[in-house]
This record gives C-alpha cells, sequence and structure tokens, in this order.
C-alpha cells in the first residue's frame, strides 16, 4: 500500500487532482453546516455581482438565491450522481465482461451483440431519451447514465478475462474442480481490478459532464440545485450576469479535470511497470 | 432592481408622447413569434395568427383600452329596449381585396353560418342568438333568445372576422384553396408568405377610410430563437417586437436603447390572468384553509419585479382589471407568512407532499415555479416540482393527474366569456385544460354567474358580479397570482401602433412611421 502511494505520488498532477476532489468532497459534505438555509432561498435583491457584499461572496441569481450556496449543493448532487451511476454501471458492465469473456462462444457472441447496440447508439441522445421518457428526477437521471455509460466496462473486462482465460494458474483452477463461478470471482476478476478503478475514476467524471449537461438542457431534477441546472438557468442572463454561469462551470471544469488527473495518477500507480519505462 | 424599475416606468411615460401630423409611406418590419400555421382568421384562432391577420381581416366592431365599442365596419348600431335586438348600420363603400362589394349579407354568411360551424368560442355565444337577418344591404339585425349582457363584446376581428361569401359559400371551408390567400376588407393585403422566413402583407389601396392605413407594407419576420430575436431588433431588422417575442430577461436592456418606446397596452381585451389550478378534489389541496394559506404565503409583488421586469399587476381575483365588472373589494392577499403557518397549523397539515407543475413556456415560467416553491417551503408546504413538457402538461391537467399547477388564460373583456369558464360546476369535464380544472363545486357561484349573463343592465350585471367575485376570492378555488404585462417594444418613430384593446392585432390601421 505504501508503495502504492508512493508511485501515485510521484505523478504531481495526481497529487494536485486529488488535492482538488478533496477540497470539493469536503465542500459537499460541510454544506448543510456552512449554509443552513435551502440554496433555493430567495435571500438578497436578485443579480447582485459578485464580492460587493461579504455575506454573498458569489454574488445572487435572477431570482436573488445565493450562487455560493448553490455550488457547495451542487458539489453534493454531482458527486452522489458521479459516483452512483458510476457503481451502477460497473454493477452491469463487469458481470456482463466477464461471462463473454470466460464462457466465449455463443454467450460471447451474444452478449457482444447486445453490447454493441448499446454502443451504436449516441450514448448523450439515448440519456436525453431515457429522461425525457422516465420524468426528469435523481433517480432517473441516475439510471439513464448508468445504462449509456456500462458498455465500455463490459467490453474492457471482456478483453481482460479473454487473456487471463488462457493463463495457467486458471487451467490449473479448472483441473483442480472449482466452479465457474468461484474462478471467476476468486481468480479472474481480482486480476482485471487496475484497469476497471482507472476507467471508473474517468467515467466517474464523465457522468458529472453528462448530468450539467441534462440539467443544462433543463432535464434535470427540478427539486435539485446542480452545477448544470445553475449554467442552464443563466444561460438566457448571460449578457447581464456573467457570474452565473462562471462560477458553476468553473466548478465542473476542477472538479472533471481532477478526476482525469486522478485516474491517470491511478494508472502510473497501478501498472509499475509503465510506470518505470516513462522514467 | 429599484432604478431598473424607474427607468422602464419612465419608459412607459415617454411612449404616451404628444400627436402629430400623421405621415404615408413606410415600410414596419415586425417580428412574429411563432410563424402562424395559417393565416385564414375563421379557421384559426391562435396568437401569432391573430396579429397578423388582424390586420387583413375585421369585425363590426373594434374597441378602446376601456373596452368601448368603436366603429369598424358598423358605423353604427342601436340596442332595443328590451336588450334583445342589436340593429347594425354598415359602410356602405367597403370592398373586399379582390374588388367584389362587401354587403350584410357577406355578415349574415360569416356569423350564422361560417363561422358557426369553425369557431368554437363564437359558437357559444351565439347560443343566445335566435336570428340573424339583412333586411337590406347595409343592415344587419342580430335577434336574441334572451338578453347577453357580453353581447357588443364579441365583434372583435380575431372573435368575429368577416369572411367573403362569393368565395366560401358551398365550398369545403378547410380545404379551400383561397386560405393560402386570405382576402378581407381591412387596411392590408396578403402579398406572400415564404415558409420559415417572412409574411409580407401591402397596403390596400382602396380602403374604405380616408387616408388609412399610412404605411406601404408591413414585413413579418420569422425568427424562431429568443436570443435572436432580440438581436434583430438591436440591429436594427426590425422595429416592433409584439408582447413575448423576446424573453423577459432581455426587455430591460432592450427597453434602455435609445429611440425605443414600451408599452403594456394592447392587451386589455384579453385580459391575460395567471394562476395555479389548485386541485380541489383530494388532498391537501381540497381543503379551503390550505388553499388561502397558499396564498398569503406567495410573495407575488417580487414575482411581478424580478420576472416580470415590474410590468403587469397582482391579481385581486379572478376578474382582470381590465376586464368588464372588475371589483377591488374583495378579500386581500398580501404576503403574510405568519398568516398562512396559522391556517397551516388550524387545518392540522403535517407536511403531506403536494406536486406542482411548472407552466412548460420557457425561462421564466421555470423560474418563477422555483420562486412560488420556496414561498411555500418557508411555510412549511411540502413542495415537489414536476418537469414536463408541454404535451405532458396538457395530459396532465386534463386527467386531472396534479395537485397544483400554473396557467394563464385570456378573458375576451367579459366575465362571461372568460371568467365563469372556470368556475361553475357545469364546466367541470376531463379532456380540457381551459373548463373547471380545478373542480371547483358551488351552487351558488353557479348562479350568480347564470344570472349575470343574462341581466339586461350593467348596474345589474355588476351587482352579481361582485358578490361572484367575493364569493371567489374568499374560497380560492384557485390560487391567482398575476394580470401579465406582455410588453410591446417599438422604435418610438412607429406612432399610433397600439392605440386598442387588442393592440399590435389591428394597430398598423392607424399607425405612421414618422421621418
Amino acid at each position: 500500500m505504501a508503495d502504492f502511494w508512493k508511485r501515485f505520488c510521484r505523478n504531481r498532477g495526481a497529487v494536485i487532482g486529488i488535492t482538488i476532489l478533496a477540497v470539493v468532497v469536503l465542500v459537499a459534505v460541510l454544506a448543510p453546516l456552512v449554509f443552513p438555509q435551502s440554496p433555493w432561498r430567495m435571500v438578497q435583491r436578485p443579480f447582485l455581482p459578485p464580492f460587493s457584499m461579504e455575506q454573498y461572496p458569489l454574488g445572487t441569481d435572477a431570482l436573488g438565491r445565493n450562487v455560493m450556496s448553490g455550488l457547495a449543493y451542487g458539489a453534493q448532487v454531482s458527486l452522489l450522481v458521479g459516483l452512483v451511476s458510476t457503481v451502477a454501471a460497473l454493477l452491469i458492465g463487469i458481470p456482463i465482461g466477464a461471462l463473454a469473456g470466460y464462457f466465449g462462444g455463443w454467450i460471447d457472441d451474444a452478449l457482444m451483440r447486445f453490447t454493441e447496440f448499446f454502443q451504436t447508439v449516441p450514448s448523450f441522445a439515448l440519456a436525453i431519451v431515457l429522461v425525457a421518457i422516465f420524468e426528469p428526477s435523481i433517480q432517473s437521471i441516475i439510471a439513464a447514465i448508468a445504462i449509456v455509460s456500462w458498455p465500455p466496462v463490459a467490453r474492457l473486462v471482456r478483453g481482460e478475462v479473454l487473456s487471463l482465460r488462457s493463463r495457467e494458474y486458471i487451467e490449473a483452477a479448472i483441473l483442480s474442480g472449482q466452479t465457474s463461478a468461484a474462478i471467476i470471482l476468486r481468480q479472474v476478476l481480482p486480476n482485471t481490478l487496475s484497469p476497471i478503478i482507472v476507467l471508473a475514476s474517468l467515467m466517474v467524471a464523465t457522468a458529472i459532464l453528462l448530468e450539467s449537461s441534462l440539467s443544462f438542457l433543463g432535464l434535470g431534477d427540478p427539486n435539485m440545485m446542480s452545477w448544470g441546472y445553475m449554467i442552464g438557468a443563466a444561460r438566457t442572463v448571460i449578457r447581464q450576469a456573467w457570474w452565473l454561469s462562471f462560477f458553476p462551470g468553473v466548478a465542473i471544469l476542477l472538479t472533471v479535470l481532477a478526476l482525469n488527473l486522478i485516474g491517470e495518477g491511478l494508472n502510473d500507480a497501478l501498472n509499475p511497470r509503465l510506470a518505470r519505462r516513462g522514467k | 432592481m429599484l432604478k431598473r424599475l424607474t427607468t422602464l416606468a419612465a419608459t412607459l411615460l415617454v411612449s404616451t408622447a404628444l400627436h402629430a401630423e400623421p405621415v404615408a409611406g413606410g415600410r414596419a418590419n415586425v417580428v412574429i413569434q411563432p410563424e402562424p400555421p395559417s393565416l385564414m382568421m375563421g379557421l384559426v384562432q391562435n396568437g401569432p395568427t391573430q396579429m397578423v391577420a388582424g390586420n387583413i381581416y375585421e369585425s363590426l366592431l373594434r374597441y378602446d383600452e376601456k373596452l368601448q365599442p368603436m366603429p369598424q365596419l358598423a358605423t353604427s348600431w342601436d340596442v332595443s329596449e328590451d336588450g334583445l335586438t342589436y340593429t347594425f348600420h354598415l359602410h356602405d363603400d367597403v370592398k373586399w381585396h379582390d374588388g367584389k362589394p362587401f354587403t350584410s349579407a357577406d355578415v349574415v354568411f360569416s356569423a350564422d353560418v361560417f363561422l358557426r360551424e369553425t369557431h368554437t368560442r363564437l359558437r357559444a355565444s351565439l347560443e343566445h342568438v335566435e336570428s340573424i337577418t339583412a333586411p337590406d344591404d347595409t343592415t344587419v339585425v342580430f335577434k336574441l333568445k334572451q338578453p347577453f349582457g357580453p353581447f357588443l363584446g364579441i365583434f372583435e376581428a380575431g372573435t368575429m372576422p368577416m369572411i367573403p361569401k362569393h368565395i366560401y359559400e358551398g365550398t369545403d371551408y378547410k380545404n379551400n384553396p383561397a386560405n393560402n390567400t386570405p382576402i378581407g376588407t381591412g387596411p392590408f393585403k396578403f402579398k406572400e408568405w415564404v415558409k420559415g422566413s417572412h409574411i409580407l402583407l401591402t397596403r390596400n389601396e382602396e380602403y374604405y377610410e380616408e387616408g388609412k392605413p399610412y404605411l406601404d407594407e408591413i414585413y413579418w419576420h420569422v425568427i424562431p430563437d429568443a436570443a435572436s430575436r432580440a438581436v434583430a431588433y438591436e440591429t436594427g431588422v426590425v422595429d416592433v417586437l409584439p408582447g413575448g417575442s423576446i424573453e423577459n430577461f432581455d426587455v430591460q436592456r432592450i427597453a434602455d436603447m435609445e429611440n425605443t418606446c414600451v408599452t403594456d397596452k394592447g392587451w386589455e381585451y384579453f385580459g391575460p390572468l395567471s394562476w395555479m389550478w389548485l386541485n380541489n378534489r383530494e388532498g391537501p389541496t381540497a381543503d379551503k384553509r390550505f388553499r388561502q394559506a397558499v396564498m398569503y404565503a406567495m410573495d407575488r409583488d417580487f414575482a411581478r419585479d424580478a420576472l416580470w421586469n415590474g410590468l403587469g399587476k397582482v391579481a385581486a381575483g379572478p376578474v382582470s382589471s381590465s376586464t368588464r365588472f372588475f371589483t377591488e373589494e374583495v378579500t386581500k392577499y398580501d404576503h403574510d407568512p405568519e398568516k398562512a403557518k396559522a391556517l397551516l397549523a388550524e387545518m392540522g397539515y403535517k407536511g403531506e407532499p403536494v406536486r406542482l407543475l411548472p407552466l412548460p413556456y420557457g425561462e421564466t415560467w421555470q423560474r418563477w415555479a422555483e420562486a412560488v416553491k420556496q414561498n411555500l417551503d418557508e411555510v412549511g408546504i411540502n413542495v415537489e416540482l414536476v418537469s414536463t413538457d408541454v404535451a405532458g402538461w396538457n395530459q396532465k391537467l386534463a386527467e386531472w393527474d396534479y395537485d397544483m399547477a400554473f396557467t394563464y388564460l385570456y378573458q375576451y373583456g367579459d366575465p362571461a366569456l372568460g371568467v365563469a369558464r372556470n368556475y361553475v360546476s357545469t364546466n367541470i369535464a376531463k379532456g380540457s385544460q381551459w373548463n373547471n380544472v380545478e373542480g371547483y363545486e358551488n351552487k351558488e357561484i353557479d348562479d350568480l354567474f347564470a344570472k349575470a349573463a343574462v341581466a339586461v343592465t350593467a348596474e345589474e350585471r355588476q351587482k352579481l358580479y361582485t358578490e361572484a367575485q367575493q364569493k371567489l376570492v374568499d374560497d380560492v378555488p384557485v390560487a391567482w397570482l398575476l394580470e401579465l404585462g406582455f410588453p410591446t417594444i417599438y422604435r418610438c418613430n412607429v406612432k399610433d401602433l397600439v392605440t386598442t384593446a387588442i393592440g399590435v392585432n389591428d394597430g398598423f390601421k392607424d399607425a405612421y412611421i414618422e421621418k
């Protein structure tokens, strides 16, 4: 573990990334303590510019709502959607990829055709359709993001499993009479973990972007203050009030950048051979 | 904010500037949004159709901003003592745009034959009419079955447009090829319509009113995007932005431009009134105290100032202040969260969730729903916003599948035409978003509206409507929000544009461009 940390920290970008992410997590966790009032509460006159009142450093929006408080609560929504939808996508993608890769033959064919079916539909368009059909809510958004983002997981896992499948220790396990389920769970999957972890960190970033895009288009959960919603609502007043779209935009940028940097760091740390070659 | 509002108020004052001698000539460039489905006003009466075709077609009367009838195709009219016979005397030298003379036979055909078949709203009013006859070429007589108070109010261009008998008699109205090249008696003739681009109307050289119209052409620009419409005005491509053609948030910026006038007049006939449907059938909204609490909880002044640029008025009750028989003598609901909390405590409200449907008509309405949700949250009402598109919103209302829902409707100048329909129990039926959607049932109210519609004198009607308004406002069947102010924005050298109760819809007859 210590070794892993050392390798991770050798990548300076990854350290910056994890610092930013820590701040975002902290803000999300502390939001209800720092801003006990709802972020929807109209607290000051509308369109208060940033840095003009100490109490509302980032100004207020078209209804006089505190932008700072909106950002803090938005962090909660973004992280929640990012994590939950990624976990859900992994739960769909890993079993499909593992089964296809391990058993091969017609099972592989069937599962991969099914996966390709999802891959050929543009993922954002599919997400819009799904959310629109099921009425925008936090559950339908998470479900839609999970449904459009599992195919790459399945393909990655299948590839990894295919290459592990022919290793001698797997053959030994088969000969020793272990069941297929046991082999997949105990022998194969643990060895595919590192690429999955790297992919997952990038998927969280993509999920956050997807949620923001949906909210921007007005397909967010109308009861949740999210960054995408803030930008979408600010779009019509961008010429009067730049700060309404600027700050949430920066928040999305930093969070997604942080997750990408972390992904790269993880890749270095989990692939020691690759990392050493880089030196 | 305050400063922004005062400058807007100042621009409003400027718009009622002094009169000068009209000048002939020039072209008016106007935005039309959205593109109308058709210009045949006898068949289609949605907003943009009325706005363009109101300058092509005419009716017997037009109305000033106090909704008083003025001569149009009729030069004068008499009403019999008993309120049952209306006699109209027509202009004798009116020609259709194709040169054929306009006579009383056209009026009888339009009202009794064509529009009875095609125009649902007018058909309901014509139920009160026993016969329509033409004793001579320039006289038309309407005989009623019983007195009908709002009768003189139904001769507006969009309500009873005159249709040429010689073109439509005996044809399949909906598929008549003439629908694409509308023929009216109005000050402007149809010239061309390039779909997705523009509609061009030209001056009717043979118009029966001396010297009118002053303009040579009206060029209606079709621009689908709200931001592009604002830019089209800023860059001088268009000179007139009719009410509702740009986002409310842009109004202030455009109004601040040089040589720009803003008016919220010209909507008196429609009296657009917004409210929230409250489902009177079930859930917390079935309790009168809950509905009153909603009224006290809302900060409607804030909504008007922050979302509607300070234009419009806080609604007093079911009747808009520009509609006839409006009364101010009703219970007032000021923003009073404490009163709202007390009412909720009294009824024992425990935080049961209520669903609120915003009106899916763009940013302003979405923000408005968020502001109301916040107002209600603050007195302890647990509101859940539900997003829908227009189709879903229509369906949910028509199926009564909602707790609270935003809407706004027109009143057409008289409570019998545009108010009673939303409160009388005989008008409760699934499948429509314009009837008594809230499911309010009150025998007294039914009787008051029924009597008031057929009462002969205005005093009598006022008395009955005042009583109805007072009772309704106490019962809060729906939560009234604002009388909407739709600003018409135009270059100040376009004069006399908005002079009637329907504004731009028939305003180009009198408008001129000062050089």
